[in-house]
């Protein structure tokens, strides 16, 4: 399934990554470099906000900026997975929830306002689902977020 | 699992990070789920915390520059967009050239996360960890391969992790719950953590 879509709706997803414009009018000075008016950028980006394509305009943190988090990983039986992902999605500090190809078939990332509730949270997740986790925190960054180039073709 | 290593882990990280002031605080609180889509996003932020419309755009423009802010802009959703296959992929690297390999993995822009993380021996020994995107698992394979072969990695244990079914995907939230919806309609944002 390819989706559809302008010129217009190409270049706001590739080219606006990664330098909003930290300007009182933001979305008129991208006009400005489209060729279009402040409304038609206002209302594309709004428009593929709606089709899911765009999760947001705003800031991606540097991990433990905020708050701390950490991967984990646990291996769950075939027969039980659908239950246990459920139980995993259901804990509110959950952000990501993935079936991974891996006898640790189930990752995911807790995010909590400090250590001792992160803790918690976890030992809570051992406790109902019976099995252990593998906590994977973030020790070091080596990536720089350039964003991503969409290579159109 | 072992807490106390756990929470040696996360004091180390911790620690590197530098003080952010209240108002910080709340103008990432305000601002996580990404700025309005009106012709005065940063004062209609501003409005919204009791301060000026300069104090937001200065200090975005700081935070931005402490690399608390890692990007600013459009927060694409790759699946959405075809990208449909992506791999964790895992090394076993020797600790002395773990910088090194993570330097040069990140000069690559199909390479979306790279980070450094704890072995948990005996069943867990890898300590790189990058992302990989791409349309299909064949490109996202002859990605890897590219990578073994430009960095030097033919010796290096590795694993590849594609993803199968997404539970749930949202942005992080710092400041209480999460709000993200579970699965058909998750929300992407970035792979922040």
């Amino acid at each position: 399934m390819v989706m559809e879509l302008t010129h217009l709706e190409k270049r706001l997803l590739n080219d606006f990554q990664r330098d909003l414009p930290l300007s009182q009018r933001p979305y008129a000075d991208m006009a400005e470099q489209l060729g279009v008016s402040e409304q038609e950028v206002i209302d594309t980006l709004e428009r593929l906000r709606e089709r899911g394509v765009v999760s947001r305009v705003g800031a991606v943190f540097r991990p433990h900026s905020v708050g701390v988090s950490t991967l984990a990983a646990m291996a769950v039986p075939e027969a039980e997975l659908e239950r246990v992902a459920e139980a995993i999605t259901a804990y509110p500090h959950v952000n990501h929830n993935y079936e991974r190809e891996h006898e640790y078939n189930l990752w995911f990332v807790v995010t909590a306002k400090d250590e001792s509730e992160l803790c918690g949270v976890l030992e809570d997740m051992e406790r109902s689902t019976g099995l252990s986790v593998l906590a994977l925190p973030l020790l070091e960054d080596y990536h720089i977020d350039l964003g991503f180039d969409l290579q159109w073709t | 699992m072992d807490m106390s290593a756990f929470r040696e882990h996360l004091r180390q990280i911790r620690s590197r990070v530098g003080f952010l002031e209240d108002t910080d605080l709340a103008l990432i609180g305000a601002i996580e789920k990404g700025l309005p889509l009106s012709p005065r996003p940063y004062a209609e932020v501003a409005a919204g915390l009791g301060i000026s419309e300069q104090e937001v755009l200065r200090r975005l423009a700081a935070l931005r520059n402490r690399g608390v802010i890692k990007r600013l802009g459009v927060v694409v959703r790759h699946r959405e967009l075809g990208y449909r296959a992506n791999a964790m992929v895992v090394w076993d690297v020797p600790d002395d050239t773990v910088g090194e390999l993570g330097r040069c993995f990140s000069g690559y822009d199909f390479v979306t996360l790279c980070y450094r993380r704890p072995r948990q021996l005996p069943q867990w020994p890898y300590n790189l960890f990058c992302m990989i995107h791409g349309k299909t698992r064949d490109e996202v394979q002859a990605r890897i391969a590219q990578l073994v072969q430009e960095c030097g990695l033919e010796s290096v244990q590795h694993q590849v992790l594609f993803s199968r079914r997404r539970f749930k995907q949202c942005g992080a939230r710092y400041h209480g719950v999460t709000t993200c919806p579970a699965l058909a309609d998750a929300r992407e944002a970035d792979y922040a953590t």
